[in-house]
Formats: structure tokens, sequence, C-alpha cells
């Protein structure tokens, strides 16, 4: 009643304040930037007074070096006697061993052709005749590539790796699934495993376990665990209620609802969890290499030191198509689960089953009478001769000369004093408390006063860590290749948008480009563009595109046709169509779509390391080298600060988006 | 609350057991063999591999003559240096074949936990220094000498190197005092590191294919001088005063390394007639040379390189075997 009758009084009065007042009611962004420039009015006098402007103060630093270097030492002292390493570290590193020797010795024990078959079979089962076929053809072109055995072993090392990721995954899906706070707390930690740089723990894992299979292992597990882990909550929590209620009014025990109601409704979510987790293993096979994985990463890696692309690639396809069969097997499950059974009656359900492990039993028992156990030396394909002549056909081609445009070489120079030094010497040259308060004044306007708190905090986080400088070098690199990104992925998904047949074509190139280990295409974008950081944006840019051309290109077909037929008929140009309907529509995926771009990009950084990009994926990949913790774990922590402020400034809330609907 | 100490319990009791059946004893991670290691009763060598091509070639050889004069498998493991001395002392590797010299972990290993043996000279001499193509050289003698560095800066000026000359620096793994030389020799030059050898290798290769002038921080001996040429810059002579120096004073050339084998101490010991191999297993740059280049310039697997040099050589890896 009260506010009833005060509300008309109000604008009388406020009278003469009424102007300004109403119009921050209207735009909170306005009203957020003006609170945060009075914030800043009182407190940078007092900041710049007291520590000066410029880069990061050093008073404000924390020296992280000593007590890494004691860590170090007293692992190293420690390790082979200490009851925490004899007790517990060692267990777990022999049951890794012993399982993947398992796994490896079955492998080798069904024989190439007992795989192959077994692959199929699989395959048929979970995902049909085609799928089926696919899987064949991908083991037999592994076997032709002369990388039967490295990729048994990679295969494996996956295999347990996914396992262990799948049981860690779900144990911690399920406790974030049904206790919102166990939810709060996981959250940041599944973060942080995800974007902090794999290089950078792969230093400790070495310290703790040495070199070798168990600390691959447990490295792919750290990365490849946390989408299975959001999957499995996402899935739990967005149970149906009344279905929930219903099984509850049916006297169901706690236990009784999760295993029956609440874990099968999940599976979608559930299948699609492992199929991520597979995806991000098979990407780290390559990386884990660098501690002695073995395997097809090593192939690559062993090929890169002799600048062999050839090789590389002849290693690097077995992952790709690894992945190819992988993921669609495991989609297309997903997309069966709840479906009509079809096909004779005879092969559905158990049958279908003992029929497959038949078929591959007798497959696998003539293979040995024949001696078909390893693949024939005799019968493979060496790529790698005409891959190298090709490279270095479109090096001499394209490197300088090209008319108009101008060679790579010169491309690459005007790209790195023309856009990376601008930028990296404007970032840098800003003073430390600005950055501060832009990254507030972004993350606020798109966001929360939280994500605004988040993003502050970890920003201030590098200055205190004391990577200040080399931070903002790989920030401008992040900022440069992700512009590159979009401009070139809004481009193509426009066009995708629009043919369909141009989509079906990109589908396998987008693919490839997606699961090629970054390591086979290190070399060609440094014989294309030199030495530094224009090559590293390169290849950031490569594997950032897929993701940005797939997600865009869904967001503009998802515009609902009627909007379009309307405006069609309102006599709109496709031009257009596309400004005024389909973009503002797509809004959200061409958010998510920056968001991927800006997260994907700074997952090269560590790679870009390996060109000479120096900065943060340089100091990671020196202390792997030298074995310093310090360095490698400091520079590591700073790429997963950027990383965090970077989302959370590009990743809108969904109290935001509440307000807009 | 009753309840919730008999779940308690339960876990607890099954905790004893899981860890019961895992088997209570100690587990030696230093007794621990790769999971795609030869099964029991093969005798089975671990070498491993750095990242250089050199190295490539001293494994390469080792490997083909364990296996088919020793009848030894052999496993190959790849990793950076400093990880592999690591692995070394826990016998995750039996031998680092090619050692440019690592004094911390020398004191750590060697002397104090006596964990690794040195396994003697591998017959290579290494040397690092600053290099520049010969075609450049020829053109202009004087740039051999690092006091005349500073006139040609403008030359090596790239898109990285902002406003100075370019020095061009490799691997994060490799030994370099770069950053500290050109400051002490007041240098108008920035060091650009590649990141890489292959990268930097990729570098000199185009560099060298449009004849372009370069500096660059490479080693001898290395396969890339027989297709670019390449000549060093004189450095400031190298004494032992020098190298002593705060890693931030040295003002001073890279030393001369005869380059070392170790070996893990247990398998020095019990290695039987492998041990003895590799502790024999010597040879000339020249040898390692033509092993490198076939693998690196000719593209041949590092097995067909070193089968062609054995078949070439019997005179240099006789003396390597057992005499009997």
């Amino acid at each position: 009643m009260a506010t009833a009758r005060a509300t008309p009084a109000r604008p009388a009065q406020a009278g003469a304040r009424r102007g300004p007042l109403a119009v921050l009611r209207d735009r909170p962004a306005a009203a957020k930037l003006l609170l945060l420039a009075l914030v800043a009015v009182v407190v940078v006098p007092l900041v710049h007074g007291r520590w000066g402007g410029g880069v990061w103060p050093d008073a404000l630093t924390a020296d992280l070096s000593a007590p890494l270097g004691d860590v170090t030492d007293w692992i190293v002292s420690n390790r082979d006697s200490h009851p925490l390493f004899l007790y517990f570290f060692g267990h777990i590193s022999n049951a890794v061993v012993l399982s993947v020797r398992g796994v490896y010795l079955v492998l080798l024990a069904l024989g190439w052709a007992g795989v192959t078959v077994l692959a199929a079979a699989v395959a048929w089962r979970v995902a049909g005749i085609r799928l089926a076929l696919t899987a064949a053809v991908s083991f037999l072109v592994c076997g032709l590539l002369g990388m039967w055995v490295p990729t048994m072993q990679t295969l494996a090392l996956m295999a347990v790796a996914v396992l262990a990721s799948v049981v860690l995954g779900l144990l911690l899906g399920l406790a974030a699934g049904l206790s919102d706070r166990t939810f709060r707390v996981l959250r940041p930690v599944l973060d942080t495993m995800q974007v902090l740089p794999a290089f950078a723990y792969l230093l400790p894992v070495v310290l703790v376990f040495g070199i070798g299979v168990p600390g691959a292992v447990l490295a792919t597990v750290v990365y490849a665990a946390p989408p299975m882990a959001r999957l499995t909550a996402l899935g739990l929590r967005g149970a149906d209620a009344g279905v929930m209620e219903a099984v509850a009014s049916l006297g169901a025990t706690g236990r009784q609802r999760l295993l029956s109601a609440r874990l099968p409704l999940a599976r979608k979510e559930l299948l699609l969890g492992l199929n991520q987790t597979i995806m991000m293993a098979l990407s780290m096979a390559v990386i884990a290499s660098v501690i002695g994985a073995g395997g097809l990463g090593d192939r690559v890696y062993q090929a890169l030191s002799s600048v062999d692309v050839g090789a590389a690639l002849a290693a690097g396809i077995p992952i790709v198509l690894l992945a190819v069969v992988l993921d669609r097997t495991t989609e297309a499950a997903g997309r069966r689960i709840g479906a009509e059974p079809t096909g004779l009656a005879l092969l559905r359900g158990w049958r279908g089953w003992s029929l497959a492990a038949a078929v591959t039993a007798a497959v696998a028992v003539a293979g040995r009478a024949t001696d078909g156990r390893v693949w024939p030396e005799d019968v493979t394909v060496a790529i790698a001769g005409p891959v190298n002549t090709a490279k270095d056909w479109m090096v001499d081609h394209l490197y300088t000369g090209v008319p108009v445009v101008g060679g790579t070489a010169d491309l690459a120079a005007h790209f790195t004093s023309g856009v990376l030094n601008p930028l990296r010497s404007g970032l840098t040259g800003l003073p430390w408390w600005s950055v501060l308060l832009i990254v507030a004044a972004l993350a606020w306007t798109i966001g929360t006063w939280r994500t605004a708190a988040t993003a502050v905090l970890a920003m201030a986080a590098i200055g205190v860590l004391g990577v200040w400088e080399p931070s903002m070098d790989t920030l401008s690199q992040v900022l440069a290749a992700v512009a590159v990104t979009l401009v070139i992925g809004f481009g193509v998904a426009v066009g995708a948008a629009r043919s369909e047949r141009l989509e079906k074509l990109l589908r396998p190139v987008l693919d490839v480009f997606q699961t090629m280990p970054q390591f086979v295409y290190l070399i060609p974008v440094v014989a294309l563009f030199g030495v530094g950081r224009a090559p590293a944006a390169a290849a950031a840019v490569i594997y950032a595109l897929p993701a940005v051309i797939r997600i865009t290109t869904q967001g503009l077909r998802g515009v609902d046709p009627a909007a379009m037929e309307c405006a069609r008929s309102l006599g709109a140009t496709p031009g257009q169509q596309l400004r005024q309907v389909q973009i503002p529509l797509a809004r959200p995926s061409l958010l998510l779509a920056v968001n991927q771009a800006v997260v994907l990009v700074l997952a090269v950084v560590i790679i870009g390391g390996l060109v000479g990009s120096g900065a943060l994926g340089y100091e990671v990949v020196l202390g792997l080298a030298q074995g310093d913790l310090a360095t490698g774990l400091v520079a590591g922590a700073a790429i997963v600060c950027l990383g965090l402020m970077l989302d959370r400034v590009t990743q809108p809330t969904t109290r935001r988006q509440r307000q807009e609907s | 609350m009753n309840r919730s100490r008999t779940r308690l319990l339960v876990a607890l009791a099954s905790a004893g057991a899981l860890l019961a059946t895992a088997g209570c004893g100690a587990a030696d991670m230093t007794k621990q063999a790769s999971p795609f290691a030869a099964p029991a009763g093969v005798k089975t060598v671990t070498l491993s591999v750095q990242s250089w091509v050199g190295a490539q070639a001293n494994v390469a050889v080792a490997e083909q003559l364990l296996k088919e004069k020793l009848g030894y498998r052999v496993d190959l493991v790849q990793t950076d240096e400093v990880p592999a001395w690591d692995a070394l002392s826990q016998g995750r590797v039996d031998a680092i074949l090619e050692d440019w010299g690592h004094p911390d972990q020398e004191k750590l290993y060697v002397d104090e936990k006596k964990t690794i043996v040195r396994g003697g000279d591998l017959g290579v001499t290494g040397h690092i220094g600053w290099y520049v193509p010969k075609y450049w050289a020829d053109k202009h003698p004087d740039v051999t000498d690092w006091k005349n560095l500073n006139t040609y800066a403008d030359e090596l000026k790239t898109a990285e190197s902002g406003g100075k000359g370019q020095l061009m620096d490799g691997s994060p793994s490799y030994v370099t005092n770069d950053v500290a030389l050109v400051k002490n020799l007041d240098l108008d030059y920035k060091v650009v590191f590649a990141g890489s050898e292959a990268a930097q290798i990729t570098q000199i290769q185009q560099f060298a294919k449009e004849k372009k002038p370069f500096l660059s921080y490479w080693y001898q001996p290395q396969w890339l001088f027989n297709e670019v040429p390449m000549v060093e810059v004189k450095l400031p002579e190298y004494t032992d005063a020098c190298a002593a120096k705060d890693p931030a004073d040295i003002d001073c050339a890279y030393p001369t390394t005869p380059l070392q084998k170790f070996l893990n101490a247990d398998f020095a010991e019990r290695g039987g007639e492998a041990s003895a191999f590799l502790k024999k297993f010597h040879w000339s740059e020249k040898d390692q040379n033509e092993v490198s280049e076939m693998i690196a310039s000719q593209k041949l697997d590092p097995q067909e390189a070193a089968k062609r040099w054995i078949e070439r050589h019997p005179d240099v890896w006789k003396k390597w075997l057992p005499q009997d």
C-alpha cells in the first residue's frame, strides 16, 4: 500500500535530478560504468601515488621459485624411500602399467585382422552398418601407413585413460549432481583442470611418476575427466521433476531413485560426456609423448625433431581416423538411445552381440593360424616422400612473390609489425591499474558483479605471480589471433549457412583440422611464416576455426524460419536478411563462438612457444625442458588466470540473459 | 547418527580390503618397465633419445647392433635432457649416449646419490657458437668477429627483433648464455627464441633458399652444415674463470665439450654384454654426421640409415662387440 502511494509522488520529488537517474535506471550498463568510474576516481590516485603506474609493482609480487624449488628437491630425494611414494603413488603407477599392458597384449593377441573385425563389429552393434565400414577401413589404413604397432600402443593407452577418466568423472559428476554445495566447489576446480596447459602439469607428473606411461595416463585423466563430470552433473540436475516425484511417491529409497530413474534419464548426457572425454584424451596423446608415452604421439614428435612433415602426417592420420571413428560411433549411439530397434529380428539384442563376438573370435583364430598377427611389413604405403615434395612445392611458391597479396613471409611480417607489435606495446604500455579497470568494466557490463570480481582477481593474480609483462604479450597474441579467427570463421559460416552443399564439403575438412595433432602443422607454419609470433597465431587460427565455423553455422541455420520468411516477403535482400534478422537472432550462438575462439586460441599458446611466440608459452616449455618447476608452473598458472579472465569477459552469465528476454 | 557411523565403518573396511587386495607391500617405482616392453625373459635395453638428430644417429646405430649382433630388444624413450637424467636415475632408461654437460645433475646423481655412473667419451666433440651463412661471410669477411657485429645489425632486422638485429636461438632445453652475452658485449641485437630445433632449422633453410643473411646460435657436429655451409663468429675467448661467473655476467665464448655417455648405475653393473657394449661405443664426428644426414636430409628411417652405415664401416663397430 505504501509503495503504491509513494510511486506517483516520486517524480515530483526527484525534480531536476529525474533525467539522468531515469536514464541510468533504463541502462544498467551505463550505471555500472558510472559507479566504476567513481570508484576509479577515488582509488586510482591513491594507488598511483603508492606504487606508480606502468608495469605491475614489485612490492605486490610473491616469488614462488624458492618454495617450488624446495618441493622439487624434496620429491627427488624422497622418491625412492618415502612411504607416500612406496605405498600410494607406487601402487597407482603399477596399476596403470599393468592395465595398459593387459589391454596392449590383448590387442596384439587379436592380431590386425581380429582388431579390425572387432572394431567393425562394435561399430555395427552400436551405430550401424555404415560406421562399421568406416571403422574397418580406418584400421586398415593405419596398417597401410605402417603404423599398426604404434596405433595399438595408443589405443591401449587411450582405453585405460578413458576408463579412468570416465570413472573419476562419474564420481565427481554424481557428487556435483546430487549436492549444490559440491557443485559450486567443483566448478572452478574443473575449469582449472581444463584451462591449465598440459605442458605445465607434465613436469610435476614426471617428478612424481618418472617419464613413461603412468605419468602420461594420469596427465590425460586430469585433462579428459572434466567434461564427463560436467555432463554427468548436468544430466542428473536436469532430471524431469515430474518423473522424480512419481518415483519418490512409489516409495523408492535414495539409491533406487538414483539407479532406476536419475541415471537412466541422464543417458544422453552421459554418452555425450563419454564422447567428449574420448576426444580430449586423444588430443592429449601427442602432448603426453613429450614425457615418453610412446605410440603414435611419439612418432609425430620424433618426426618433428628431424623436420619431416611427411612422417609426422603418416603418424597424425591414424590419430585423426581413431578420433573420427570413436566420435561418430559414440555420437550415433547417443542418437539411437530410446529408438525402436530395426532390422532382422535375428540380429537384435544379445543375439547380435554374440554373432559379433563369434565372428571376431573366428577371425582372430584364423589370423593366428595363418600367422597374420603383425601387419605385413611389405604391405605399406610410404606417403612421407610425396607429402614432403608437396609441402616443399607449396612453400616454394607461396613464401615470396605471390602477385598482389605478396608472399606468406611478407604477410607474416606485416601482421607482426602492423598488428601484433602495436597491440603488444599498447597492452604493456597501459598502467597496470587501468588494465584491471578495463577488465572490470567489460566483465561487469556483460555479466554480474561476481564475474567482474573473478576476472579482476584473475588479472591481479597474474601480477602477484610476477609475470605481468609476458602475460600482456600473450594476451596481445590471443586477441590478434581471435580477431583473425572470427573474421574468417564468420565469413565461412555465412556461406555454409546459405549452402547445404558447402557445409557437407566442409565437414570432413573441419574434422581433420580439429583432430590433427598440432605438432604436425608446426613445421609447415614455420616454413610459410618464419619463426616468431605470426606462425603461432596461424597455428592458433587453424585450431580454433572449426569450432567457430560449426557453432556459427548452426546458430545462423537455427534462426526461426518464420522470421526469415517474413523478412523475405518484405523484400529484404540477402544482405539485409543476414544483418537485420539472422545475426541479431543468432546472437547467443555468436557469443558462444567468440567464447570458444578465445578458449581454443589460448590452448595453442603453449604450442606457439615451440615456434618462437615467446612469452608464457615459451616459459612453460622452458620449465619442462629444464626441469624447472617454478618457471613452468607459474607461467601455467598465469595462462589459467588469463583463460579465466577471458572466459568471464566473453561469456554473458545466465542472469544477464534472463534480464534480456 | 547411528546409520552414518555404520556407513563410515563399512567405508573404512572396504578401503582396507581394497588395500589388502592391491598388495600392502611397498611398490618400487624404480623397477617398473614400460607396458610396451617385451615379455619377461627377453633381454631389453632402454635408450633415451634426445630431440636433435645427432642423438638419433647414436641411438639408431646402437639399437641396430644391440638387436642384430647381441640379441637384445631395444626400447626408445624420447624426452628432453633434464627429464632424461631424472629417468636415468630412476632406471626408466638405461643409458644416455650424448650429454652436453649438466653439472647440476652430475653433482646430484653421480656424486651424491650414485644412481648414475659415467660411461666415458662418445668420441664426438661438441661445440656451441654463433654462426652466419658462408655465402654472406664471403661477401663481408669482417662479420666473423663479434666486434664488427653491430655494423651489420641493420641487415639482420626482422619483424620479431624490434628494430635491433636478430640473433636466433633454438630449443629451450639447450644450454645458452646468449641473452647475457648480448648485454655484456653491448651488442645491438635481440635474442629471438625459435622454441624448438625443428623451427630453427626450418627458418635457417628458408633464409638459405633466399640467400638472406642471418645470425644463429648453432652447434657442431650438425648435419645442417652440409646443406647450409656456415661460418662461426669469433666471440671473446673461453676461459674457466669466465665460465665460473654468475650466468648473468658471462661474456666469453662457449667451451668445447667432449660429449659424454652416462649409464644407470644398476644397469652398468648388471647389464652384461649390453652395458659393456655401450661403454665401448665410440665413434667420430664424421661417422655421426654420415648417419645424421641420411636421417635428416635424405629422410631415411633412422633404422635404415644405421643399417647402411653399419654395412659400410665394420672396422669401426667390430671393436665395440665382446671379444670372443
